[in-house]
């Protein structure tokens, strides 16, 4: 387990190294001379070969990607180009932000997914079933743009229970989270019961009934954790997805969030921060992936984990 | 009889339900079973063996349903009793064990995990105690280096091993019914034999009754005390053993019985039965196995027999045997002469 956890984290350095090339390359293969946008358009000759010395825009390109990985593993990405801030500083509050609001959607779907998953695959072709089924379908195909707009005209501005914008206090939290989490929620419920149904049907279930077991006990203790490997598998991803799509939601509710960030600093061609935003996402992905090839090893003694 | 009936099967229906018709897949089954003793029940797919066996202890799946009849175990009938009481029965008085040994074990859990299950459902032990009896379990199925083995998971153990579990888990609380689902179907010849000895041995030492599931003459020869045959959801013939081999009455069994291979006499050619079994869907209205009997008059095919005594003790389901019989009257039903 330690061996496999260490063989994973070494091989993590290729895959990163891959990420911080394809993120280096996005701002020298874009068109236009850094030093120009930095020093403004209508800057003397003087100035903007000033401001590419200080940034070593001359030096050879191998030098600049190597000084690059070195300042990016101290978590050093440079100062923004529009606002001169370091981008560290400019980004990890928000950085949080987006990180929060993704733990918690990630949460509520698991929790909603599963929940309403299993009660459709224990009582398949009920009345049940075949609601979790529908709500799950308009879960998946709706925008999260609209459902969004959708309960903050319900819930803030009807019913005035929930505050229509922000983030922080647990208030605020709510409808944002539901938001970003049904789409989540919608695909774990319906793989969640596609995995529970097969494993229902398995002999080792109809074992445990033979044992005098209670039908709870068969179905979370027996069948959940059989089935839960594809799940795990989608969570992981979902997770992903979740960090860097969140800009909509964040959008809508005014949160102050990566995605928000990401977006803006792209239209006015902030290339430091989008770089570093890109990496850290990208850093964030692959651990969890590895979170999640973890878990299947204790999920299923029989994956061989190399 | 005056041993104690420990199972008394009386007219089980069991039915799958669909939308439009209903699949009686155990039509009117009786029988008893001796305290003590081993009943076979004897057939080929789609006989309704399993299901009855699934239904005794209300494992059935949907829109499997039972639809009638009682099945009394120690006086009180599991068809009616609660579900509660009936998971009190489960793994407890009644055990089962399952013909793929590959598939009847969970592969997320250790065996002792498994093992411990049912000793703390059924009997509040702990971890510790429920191990202890977990390896002595093991011990008793002949599984070598039970405390090594405890702690392993299915997928580490052979066929055979896994069985062997499957048995030790069915034994944990020391049933007075063994429910054996076709118990080495899936097994190799040379397990097999293990697997049979070890239960007739258990048997022999816990006093057991066995309830034994096969399609297997030679399984049947080895283990049992009854026998059973069933065709096409009904029991066509009840005998005790040795008559069954010795005499048998109904043509589906000596069907059966032609149809392995002897080495007591030359047999130049097997015989199989012709045909197949009818579809549970579409059963024939007369004698189930009017269609592939030999000897089937028009009597057969419009009418059922019933599953009458006969002058030996056995039962059996023919018009042969009857008054009524107006076939060729010199007919003799019997199967290749046996030495043993």
């Amino acid at each position: 387990m330690f061996q496999f956890i260490v063989r994973r984290l070494i091989q993590l350095i290729p895959v990163l190294l891959g990420v911080t090339i394809l993120v280096f390359s996005l701002m020298h293969l874009s068109p236009g001379n850094p030093a120009h946008i930095i020093a403004g358009e209508n800057a003397p000759a003087s100035t903007v070969e000033q401001i590419e010395n200080r940034l070593g825009l001359n030096d050879p390109i191998i030098t600049q990607y190597f000084r690059f990985v070195k300042d990016a593993a101290l978590l050093d990405f440079g100062n923004s180009w529009r606002t001169s801030l370091p981008v560290s500083s400019e980004l990890w509050p928000k950085f949080w932000v987006t990180f929060e609001l993704s733990i918690y959607s990630t949460i509520f779907s698991i929790f909603l997914g599963l929940f309403a998953g299993i009660i459709s695959a224990v009582r398949q072709y009920s009345f049940a079933d075949i609601s979790i089924m529908l709500v799950a379908l308009f879960g998946l195909s709706m925008p999260n743009f609209w459902l969004g707009l959708m309960l903050m005209q319900w819930f803030s501005i009807q019913l005035g229970w929930l505050p229509p914008t922000g983030w922080g206090t647990p208030q605020q939290i709510i409808l944002p989270v539901i938001t970003l989490g049904t789409m989540g929620a919608a695909v774990i419920a319906r793989m969640t019961r596609s995995s529970m149904l097969d494993v229902i049907s398995q002999d080792y279930i109809r074992t445990a009934r033979a044992k005098g077991l209670k039908e709870k006990v068969v179905i979370y203790r027996h069948a959940l954790k059989n089935a839960l490997i594809p799940v795990v598998t989608v969570v992981g991803l979902q997770f992903g997805s979740l960090l860097a799509g969140s800009v909509l939601t964040e959008s809508v509710f005014a949160i102050n969030g990566m995605g928000k960030l990401i977006v803006d600093r792209i239209l006015a061609r902030d290339f430091p921060v989008v770089q570093a935003s890109v990496l850290i996402i990208a850093v964030v992905f692959v651990f969890v992936n590895l979170i999640v090839d973890i878990s299947y090893k204790f999920l299923n003694k029989r994956i061989k984990l190399d | 009889m005056s041993e104690e009936i420990i199972l008394d099967i009386k007219d089980l229906k069991t039915s799958f339900e669909l939308d439009d018709f209903e699949v009686k897949a155990v039509d009117g089954v009786s029988f008893k079973l001796p305290k003590g003793k081993t009943i076979g029940i004897v057939g080929e797919s789609g006989s309704g063996k399993s299901i009855t066996a699934l239904s005794i202890l209300r494992l059935l799946e949907k829109p499997g349903r039972i639809k009638g009849g009682e099945i009394n175990f120690k006086g009180e009938d599991l068809t009616k009793m609660s579900d509660k009481r009936i998971r009190d029965i489960r793994g407890n008085e009644i055990s089962m064990i399952f013909q793929e040994p590959m598939t009847s074990l969970n592969p997320v859990y250790t065996v002792g995990q498994q093992i411990r299950e049912t000793l703390k459902v059924h009997q509040g032990l702990g971890k510790e105690s429920g191990t202890k009896k977990g390896v002595e379990l093991l011990k008793l199925v002949g599984i070598p280096s039970p405390e090594q083995r405890i702690n392993q998971y299915p997928h580490e153990l052979s066929g055979g091993m896994r069985q062997r579990v499957m048995i030790a888990m069915a034994l944990a609380c020391n049933p007075d019914l063994l429910i054996a689902d076709e118990p080495t179907t899936a097994l190799d010849v040379t397990i097999q034999a293990q697997i049979l000895e070890l239960i007739n041995d258990l048997q022999k030492d816990l006093g057991m009754s066995v309830l034994m599931i096969t399609h297997d003459m030679g399984v049947v020869a080895e283990t049992c005390d009854y026998v059973a045959v069933m065709y096409g959801g009904k029991v066509v013939e009840y005998q005790d053993v040795k008559s069954l081999f010795k005499n048998p009455k109904h043509p589906y069994t000596v069907g059966l019985l032609n149809s392995i291979p002897r080495h007591d006499i030359d047999v130049e050619e097997l015989e199989p039965i012709k045909g197949n079994v009818p579809n549970a869907s579409e059963m024939p209205k007369g004698c189930r196995f009017a269609p592939r009997c030999p000897f089937a008059t028009d009597l057969c095919v419009e009418e059922l027999p019933t599953l009458d005594e006969q002058s030996d003790g056995g039962e059996v389901r023919c018009w042969i045997y009857t008054d009524r019989w107006n076939g060729d009257p010199e007919v003799k039903v019997n199967a290749k002469e046996r030495t043993t």
